[in-house]
C-alpha cells in the first residue's frame, strides 16, 4: 500500500528527519493561505498522487508570488497526471502540498527496501540524486552504494556512517546524517514498510540535510497490526474496480484487453492470461477467485468482470482441488441466469468431479461454450471474441 | 526415494483443531499420510480425529516422534509457530498460511540460519499448497488423486498451476516423484534452487519441472545453479507474459519491480542457461514427454 508524500513526511518528521515547512491544501484559497502561513518568497506547489516522477509530468510547480501559487493550485487540482508509473489512465490530483522553497546545494538519492535475494533490508544511496535510480543502475552502477542490514541486530552506526561518507557529506553534518538514516530505518521497521525512498535527499546552502521528497510503501500482509497506517489508504488513487474487488475479498487487476477472466489461483490466472495472448487475444483483467469459489463469490466475480464495458467474451478456468467442479458449475449456471450475460462465456473445468460439472453446464440449456484443455479454452475465447467484434463491425 | 517426505514420515499439524487444520488433516489421513497428532496450545491432552493433541511442538516430537509439520496457524502467529517447530527439532515444515508479514519471514529465515546446516529445519512456503510424494505421503492441501507416482519432480510457486502441470502429465501417463510448492510470497522458506538441489540428489527423479512466475530473482538463480551443477534436464514455464510492470498479480511476490523480473526476461535468461522452456502453460506435459523420450 502506498501513501502520499505529505503523509510520509509527517511520519518521518516524527522520527527526527528534517523536512521543509509545508501544509496541505484542497483548494486554491487553501493553497494561498498555506503559502502565507509558511512565509518567504518561494513555494513549491506539489500534486499529491501515488506516483514518482511527478516533476516530469508537471505535477510540481515552483511559485514566487501568492498569485502564482493560486494559479498553480487551480491548474493542478482535479487534473489527471500521467507518469510512467501511473499507466496511461493517470491519477487524479485531489490534494496539494504547499512547501517552503529550498535553497539546494546538492541532490542525493537514498532509500531502504526489502531485498528478495539476500532476504534482508538493504540501504541504497547515491551522490547523484534527483534522477531515476533504475536508469543510474544501468548507466553508472559504481555511483550506487548498497549496504545490507543484519536483521537480528539492525542497522549499526558504522553502516550509517559508511553511507553518509559514500553520499559525499561533509564531516560536520555526518552525525546529523547518521541520525537521519537511523530514523528512516526505525520508521521502516516499526511500521512494516517495504520501501522508503527519499529522492532527492538534499544538502541546503546552509549545509543542512533535508528530505525534499518522501515515498513510503507498506507490506499489505502487515496492515492488521498497523492500524494507523491502514487509515492512510487513499482509495481515490486506486483503480475503482480493484478497490471494489478487494472489498469483496477478490484479487483483481484491470488491464487493457477485452477478454474477461475468472480463474482460481494466481499462478493459473497468469498462465491462462498468457494462453489468451498466445492464442491472439488480450486479457481484460487478472482475477483470482480463490480456493472456495462458492455460488455467491462466483456471482460477485462475474459482475466485477462484466462491469468492464470493454469485455467482449469471458473465460472461466477453474482447477478444482478442495472444491468440486459440480459445485462450481452450479455457481456459474446460477450467476449466468441472474446476470443476463450479453457476451459469450467459455468455461473450462478440471480436477475433482469434472464429468459431473460438465454435465451440469450442458444440461443447463444456457449458451455456454465448454472446453477440456487450457489451450482449447483460450482458443475458443479468442474465437468468440473475434466473432463478436466481426458482428459489431458489420452492424 | 522421492524428496522431503515418504510413506514413513511422521507428521503433526500445527493449528490442528481449527476448521481448516481439521479438514486437511483428515484429507491427509485419507491419502495415507502418517499424521501422528497435532499441536494447539491450551488443548494438550485432548484427542482430535482420533489422534493426540499437544500444547507444544517439543512434546509432539518427544512423545510421538514427529519429524514433519504442516502449519495452518493464522498469519499473525504463523512465524512464531514455524520457529517453534525449528527449535523443537522438526526436520521439515510446510507453511500453508497466506498473509505472513514480510518482516516476520525475515526473522524466521534469520532464526533458521542460526542452526548448523545438518540440524536446520527445511521450510517450504508460506502461501503454498504443500508437498506430495504421490502414492506415499501428502503434506498439503492439494487434490491427491490428480497426482500419479513416477519420475518427474515438480517445483512451483503456484498451487493450481502446479495441479495443471500434474494433470497434463497424468493425461500423458507420466508420474511424479515429488511435487513441491514453494509459495507465492517474496521471502519464502526454500527457493527454486534449494529444491533443484534435492531433486538432483534423488535417484528416482529423472526430469524436473520448474514453474515460475514474474517477480524476484529465484528462477534465474536456480537456472544458474542448474547449468553448473545439474545432470538432469530442467523444464521451465514462467507465468505472467501479460502482467504489467509494478502491479501485484495476486501473489504478494508476483510483481515486476526491477529489471530482469518480467516473464519474457526470465525466459530469455533461462533459455541461455540451458533450461528447456515450455512455450505455453498448455505445453508443460508435452515438453516433459519429449525430454523423457530422449533420455
Amino acid at each position: 500500500m502506498d501513501i502520499h508524500e505529505y503523509q510520509a513526511k509527517e511520519i518521518l518528521s516524527g522520527y527526527g528527519i528534517k523536512t521543509a515547512e509545508g501544509g496541505l491544501a484542497y483548494s486554491p484559497e487553501d493553497a494561498v493561505q498555506r503559502a502565507r502561513e509558511i512565509g518567504g518568497h518561494v513555494w513549491a506547489v506539489k500534486a499529491q498522487i501515488h506516483s514518482g516522477a511527478r516533476g516530469k509530468a508537471g505535477g510540481i510547480k515552483i511559485c514566487k508570488t501568492h498569485d502564482e501559487v493560486e494559479a498553480a493550485a487551480e491548474a493542478l487540482l482535479g487534473k489527471r497526471l500521467v507518469t510512467h508509473q501511473t499507466g496511461p489512465a493517470g491519477k487524479v490530483c485531489a490534494r496539494l502540498y504547499i512547501e517552503a522553497g529550498t535553497d539546494i546545494a546538492k541532490e542525493l538519492y537514498f532509500c531502504f527496501l526489502v531485498d528478495r535475494s539476500s532476504e534482508r533490508i538493504v540501504m541504497v544511496g547515491s551522490a547523484q540524486g534527483g534522477m531515476d535510480i533504475e536508469e543510474l543502475a544501468v548507466t553508472n552502477p559504481e555511483a550506487i552504494t548498497k549496504i545490507y542490514i543484519e536483521p537480528a541486530v539492525g542497522l549499526q552506526d558504522y553502516q550509517a556512517r559508511e553511507m553518509a561518507f559514500a553520499l559525499g557529506l561533509d564531516a560536520e553534518i555526518i552525525s546529523h546524517a547518521v541520525k537521519t538514516i537511523k530514523g528512516c530505518y526505525r520508521a521502516l521497521r516499526d511500521l512494516d514498510a517495504s520501501m522508503l525512498e527519499i529522492n532527492p535527499l538534499v544538502i541546503t546552502r546552509n549545509n543542512e540535510l533535508l528530505a525534499l521528497d518522501a515515498k513510503m510503501g507498506f507490506d499489505e500482509n502487515a496492515l492488521f497490526r498497523q492500524l494507523k497506517i491502514s487509515e492512510l489508504r487513499d482509495k481515490t488513487q486506486e483503480d475503482p474496480r480493484e478497490t471494489a474487488a478487494a472489498d469483496r475479498g477478490l484479487s483483481y487487476v484491470g488491464l487493457d484487453g477485452d477478454i474477461g477472466c475468472m480463474i482460481n489461483g494466481a499462478g493459473l490466472a497468469m498462465a491462462t492470461m498468457d494462453m489468451i495472448k498466445l492464442a491472439g487475444g488480450e486479457p481484460a483483467n487478472f482475477l483470482d477467485v480463490g480456493g472456495g469459489a462458492s455460488a455467491e463469490r462466483t456471482e460477485k466475480a462475474f459482475r466485477l468482470v462484466l462491469a468492464d464495458k470493454n469485455v467482449k467474451a469471458m473465460l472461466v478456468n477453474i482447477f478444482a482441488g478442495i472444491n468440486r467442479c459440480d459445485w462450481i458449475a452450479e455457481g456459474v449456471v446460477q450467476a449466468v441466469r441472474k446476470i443476463d450475460m450479453k457476451v459469450p462465456l467459455i468455461v473450462r473445468l478440471s480436477g475433482t468431479n469434472v464429468e459431473e460439472g460438465q454435465r451440469i453446464i450442458k444440461e443447463s440449456g444456457l449458451p455456454i461454450i465448454t472446453a477440456e484443455t487450457l489451450a482449447e479454452a483460450a482458443e475458443k475465447a479468442v474465437q468468440a471474441r473475434n466473432e463478436v467484434v466481426a458482428r459489431t463491425t458489420a452492424a | 526415494m522421492a524428496i522431503l517426505i515418504n510413506e514413513t514420515t511422521r507428521i503433526i499439524v500445527q493449528g490442528f483443531t481449527g476448521k481448516i487444520g481439521s479438514f486437511h488433516a483428515q484429507d491427509m489421513l485419507n491419502y495415507g499420510s502418517q499424521v501422528v497428532g497435532g499441536v494447539t496450545p491450551g488443548k494438550g491432552g485432548q484427542t482430535h480425529l482420533g489422534l493426540p493433541v499437544f500444547n507444544t511442538v517439543k512434546e509432539a516430537v518427544q512423545q510421538v516422534g514427529a519429524e514433519a509439520s504442516i502449519v495452518f496457524v493464522p498469519p499473525a502467529f504463523a512465524a512464531d509457530s514455524i520457529m517453534e517447530a525449528a527449535d523443537a527439532g522438526i526436520k521439515y515444515c510446510v507453511a500453508i498460511t497466506d498473509g505472513i508479514p514480510t518482516q516476520d519471514m525475515m526473522t524466521v529465515k534469520n532464526f533458521l540460519r542460526r542452526f548448523p546446516k545438518e540440524q536446520r529445519m527445511v521450510l517450504t512456503g508460506p502461501n503454498c499448497a504443500g508437498t506430495i510424494s504421490p502414492g506415499r505421503s501428502m503434506l498439503g492441501i492439494m487434490p491427491g488423486h490428480i497426482y500419479q507416482q513416477g519420475n518427474v519432480g515438480i517445483v512451483g510457486r503456484s498451487g493450481t498451476l502446479g495441479y495443471e502441470a500434474a494433470d497434463q502429465l497424468k493425461r500423458l501417463g507420466i508420474g511424479i516423484s515429488t511435487s513441491v510448492g514453494i509459495g507465492g510470497d517474496p521471502i519464502n522458506g526454500s527457493s527454486h534452487r534449494d529444491i533443484l538441489e534435492m531433486f538432483e540428489a534423488d535417484p528416482e527423479t529423472k526430469v524436473v519441472v520448474m514453474i515460475g512466475e514474474i517477480g524476484g530473482p529465484q528462477e534465474v538463480e536456480a537456472g544458474l545453479w542448474a547449468r553448473d551443477n545439474m545432470t538432469k534436464p530442467v523444464v521451465a514455464y514462467i507465468a505472467g507474459l501479460t502482467a504489467p510492470e509494478g502491479r501485484r498479480m495476486g501473489h504478494a511476490g508476483a510483481i515486476i519491480s526491477s529489471a530482469g523480473e518480467s516473464a519474457a526476461e526470465k525466459v530469455a535468461m533461462l533459455r541461455e542457461l540451458g533450461v528447456i522452456i515450455s512455450p505455453t502453460p498448455a505445453a508443460m506435459g508435452a515438453t516433459v514427454a519429449e525430454v523423457l523420450a530422449k533420455l
